[in-house]
């Protein structure tokens, strides 16, 4: 007969909890500043691209939060095993949510740049690479929340596809300024609106090695980019 | 190696002992026992093989199968009433000084069975050392206390020497130096458990078995005292048990988790492994919930 004993660590559990919302949390602030900043590019609107830029800052105080809870928790609680490996999951978590937030300021920075210079052609590619981002981003969140391996491998896949869009994106912007050279400054800052959403989509797959990571005990290199 | 074959080879000698630790049939060279080791690098010490333990009618232990590297240190931890010092008394024999104790299955030291008849266990108690969870001097002199073991196994050396060597080993001589003469139990609670780290060092044995050795200690003799086990284990094997896992986490090389399915029930080994394993990515959920704190 096993001797039932008391649950034990309960605050701590609760600390845990409270530390993977705070996570969340900072997930959908920069899934949020990613949407708004395309939305700015798309609709050349310089204000909502001040408010990303301004906005941004509420990201790093939140990233810094997490961090503090973090320290707090691994010098108070001294955990071990599972409990450590997911404290230290989600302080690099909270690195690549913010960098990603600095990747979604600097598409807002752009659009201030280019101002209200007519578009030296439509977006489409562009508004691509940022649907299939955000989209890993959130799957690489739900991986992590439902520590779902197989989830987070999908996404490390996926993010070939963000790459191959960039590529695409790049060469078009080419031929975009060996055509005019005055194209060249516009189709330089939508290079970099490109890299920044291929940065955004290749941190998505650090959030998924950390599933890994949390799952497994082991560290594992999921998606290699090519930039 | 068989236990047989390896009594061929080392006759059972008399514990004469007249002018160093004292002289046992058990074999020496660890190196020599070459087909027993858990990597390319490591001997192994202490084995156990199908080990149960019983007191009287009670089963204590329960197929224990453990290898332990030689100059590693080994930590074990686990709830209370799980064996754990059960386990540790095993391998000096000291739970034959319980009436109706005994043992089924093998316990190796170098590879030779340590509960063999012919092996005595008074000259495996020199050659595998303990110290307790309360610091346990003799009501005698600093000196007297370190010099104990070796007086009673007619050293004919060097006393002074020998007395000056154990305390330097055990971290002690610059406190003491100057006072060898006072009573031991005048020293503080650290200090008389590195006091008595030197009396287990000065019969020079090879492993030191470490019953909670900081469990009476504050935090700064408890540092010391694992300072201590880092620097000395390039000679022993150091086996500890500890109530306290981040000290396990801190100082061992080797860990092993055990655990009881409840009042009255055996102990088990449950994991045993390296300890960056054990305490960073436990393969077993028990021991998981164990080292997280999670026991419901």
């Amino acid at each position: 007969m096993t001797i039932e004993q008391p649950k034990t660590r309960v605050g701590f559990e609760h600390d845990l909890q409270d530390l993977q919302d705070n996570l969340l949390a900072l997930g959908s602030m920069v899934e949020k500043a990613v949407v708004k900043s395309l939305e700015a590019l798309k609709q050349q609107d310089i204000g909502l691209a001040r408010r990303v830029v301004q906005e941004d800052n509420l990201i790093n105080e939140q990233r810094f939060a997490i961090e503090e809870k973090c320290i707090h928790l691994l010098a108070t609680q001294q955990p071990m095993a599972i409990d450590l490996r997911t404290i230290v999951a989600v302080l690099q978590m909270a690195v690549d949510l913010e960098r990603m937030g600095d990747h979604a300021e600097g598409i807002g920075r752009i659009t201030i740049l280019i101002g209200d210079q007519p578009l030296i052609k439509p977006l489409v590619d562009i508004p691509r690479m940022a649907t299939l981002a955000l989209d890993m981003l959130r799957r690489s969140l739900d991986a992590f929340l439902e520590r779902d391996i197989e989830k987070a491998k999908q996404v490390c896949i996926d993010d070939d596809e963000v790459d191959d869009l960039h590529d695409q994106v790049y060469n078009e912007l080419l031929t975009y300024m060996l055509r005019d050279p005055r194209n060249i400054t516009q189709a330089t800052y939508l290079t970099w609106v490109a890299h920044n959403l291929e940065r955004i989509a290749d941190r998505c797959t650090n959030i998924c090695e950390q599933v890994v990571f949390v799952e497994t005990g082991r560290r594992e290199q999921l998606g290699a980019s090519k930039y | 190696m068989t236990t047989q074959e390896t009594q061929e080879q080392t006759p059972v000698a008399p514990a004469v002992g007249v002018n160093g630790p004292v002289s046992i049939s058990l074999p020496t060279d660890i190196r020599e026992e070459t087909s027993e080791r858990t990597s390319e690098e490591e001997m192994i010490a202490l084995e156990t093989k199908s080990l149960d333990m019983y007191y009287g009618d009670h089963k204590a232990l329960e197929d224990i199968n453990m290898r332990l590297a030689a100059k590693k240190i080994i930590a074990i931890i686990g709830p209370s009433g799980c064996g754990k010092s059960t386990l540790l008394r095993v391998f000096n024999r000291m739970n034959e000084l319980i009436p109706g104790a005994r043992i089924e299955g093998q316990v190796l030291f170098n590879g030779q069975d340590l509960y063999d008849p012919s092996v005595d266990a008074t000259e495996v108690r020199f050659r595998v050392g303990m110290v307790f969870q309360k610091p346990n001097p003799f009501p005698k002199s600093i000196y007297d206390n370190v010099a104990f073991g070796a007086r009673i196994n007619g050293y004919k050396g060097d006393m002074d020497e020998l007395v000056e060597r154990s305390l330097i080993g055990a971290g002690l001589w610059e406190e003491v130096k100057d006072r060898l003469k006072t009573n031991a139990q005048d020293l503080s609670g650290g200090q008389q458990q590195r006091l008595c780290i030197a009396r287990a060092i000065a019969v020079e044995p090879e492993v030191i078995l470490m019953d909670e050795p900081c469990s009476a200690l504050d935090p700064a003799a408890t540092l010391k005292i694992e300072d201590l086990m880092q620097e000395i284990v390039s000679d022993y094997t150091i086996l500890i048990v500890t109530h306290n896992m981040q000290q396990a986490a801190r100082v061992s090389d080797y860990s092993a988790f055990m655990s009881t399915e409840g009042g009255g029930k055996p102990g088990k080994l449950i994991e045993f492994g390296p300890k960056d394993e054990i305490f960073t990515n436990p393969k077993d959920q028990r021991t998981q919930d164990y080292i997280t704190g999670r026991f419901g």
